[in-house]
């Protein structure tokens, strides 16, 4: 299915958060993502379904200052 | 509260003039108490627009020396600056925008040994830190002393903030744990784009002139983000989190130990990101 993260079009096989976050290979810590505007805790990646057109966001946490 | 002089009146007369803010929110701004932990690129423009606004007493944390590459964003110091005590040379620039505020100076480096009591001693904390370490100890130390806050961050185009306040979501409920080392960007490894610490250090100046006077709503709850390559700027709602490690149902963090306190520079580069 086609979904959008940070604004760029993306074909996933991913049916859950979880899965995407392998796909995407993001890093087990200081990353967050969100389905619109709601972020999504990580012990809810899993039960988190994907669906056609969702716009996701990732967003890393950011150290300067 | 003492009642404003002739020349405040002028000096503040633009909010005393604003509808909402008026007299009684500047005089609330002139009680209050800002620690800045941090004053190079997001303390600096923070500590300015504080300084111009009138907050009652600015304490400024920061161990570190003006050094010439600080100089692209870090706009409270400037070229004769450089080899100074950050604390020095934002105090003379804070002075000389206003004389009403009181500035109160500690030259060394926010630790788990010295957080709690000086963080207890302000109404607000900014934090304008470089390194993960310290971002986590101040989110702690507030969270536990029931005090409220702005954690902001930059990278490379970018940048992130956020209000705490008791009671509300904390910077773990979104990112529970610092990244690993490995995964870890510094600005002195990736660069960032100078003026954008300037929008995002006025606008945790702005957060906290809300809460010290009383106005607004507040950034709790919200991840504000910007991208300056897109003009974009984003909000990503977070619950609080109840499994947070920090403010949830069970906390497993109940004290203030093992952050590593490396500021960021050339001496240690490779050390600077350490956390727990």
């Amino acid at each position: 299915m086609q979904i959008n993260v940070n604004n760029k079009p993306l074909d996933t096989q991913a049916a859950t958060l979880e899965m995407l976050a392998a796909e995407l290979s993001l890093p087990a810590k200081g990353v967050a993502v969100a389905i619109g505007n709601k972020m999504v805790q990580r012990s809810l990646w899993a039960e988190t379904a994907l669906s056609e057109d969702m716009h996701i966001t990732i967003i890393k946490a950011a150290c300067g200052g | 509260m003492t009642e404003l002089t002739q020349e405040q009146k002028l000096r503040y007369n633009r909010h005393i003039i604003l509808e909402g803010f008026g007299r009684e929110g500047q005089e609330r701004l002139m009680q209050g108490r800002v620690l800045l932990v941090g004053v190079g690129g997001l303390g600096s423009p923070a500590a300015l627009y504080l300084a111009a606004a009138g907050a009652g007493t600015i304490g400024i944390v920061d161990g570190d020396n003006v050094s010439l590459a600080n100089l692209q964003r870090q706009v409270a110091h400037t070229t004769n600056d450089v080899g100074r005590l950050k604390v020095d040379s934002a105090e003379d620039k804070i002075r000389a925008i206003n004389p009403d505020v009181k500035v109160e100076k500690h030259p060394f480096f926010l630790s788990e040994d010295n957080a709690r009591q000086l963080i207890a001693e302000y109404d607000f904390i900014i934090d304008g830190s470089d390194n993960f370490a310290t971002k986590y100890l101040v989110n702690d130390a507030c969270v536990m002393l029931g005090k409220a806050c702005s954690i902001g961050g930059i990278s490379r185009y970018s940048g992130q903030l956020m209000t705490h306040v008791p009671g509300s979501a904390c910077y773990r409920c979104i990112f529970p744990e610092p990244p690993a080392m490995n995964d870890v960007e510094t600005c002195s490894q990736v660069g960032v784009l100078g003026s954008i610490a300037g929008m995002l250090g006025t606008m945790q100046a702005t957060e906290c002139i809300k809460y010290l006077s009383g106005v607004g709503t507040l950034l709790t709850g919200t991840l504000l983000t910007f991208d300056a390559l897109t003009m974009e700027w984003g909000r990503l709602d977070f619950p609080h989190d109840e499994d947070c490690p920090l403010c949830g149902n069970k906390p497993t963090i109940t004290e203030l130990k093992e952050y590593a306190f490396q500021p960021c520079n050339k001496k240690n580069k490779t050390k600077c990101f350490q956390t727990n």
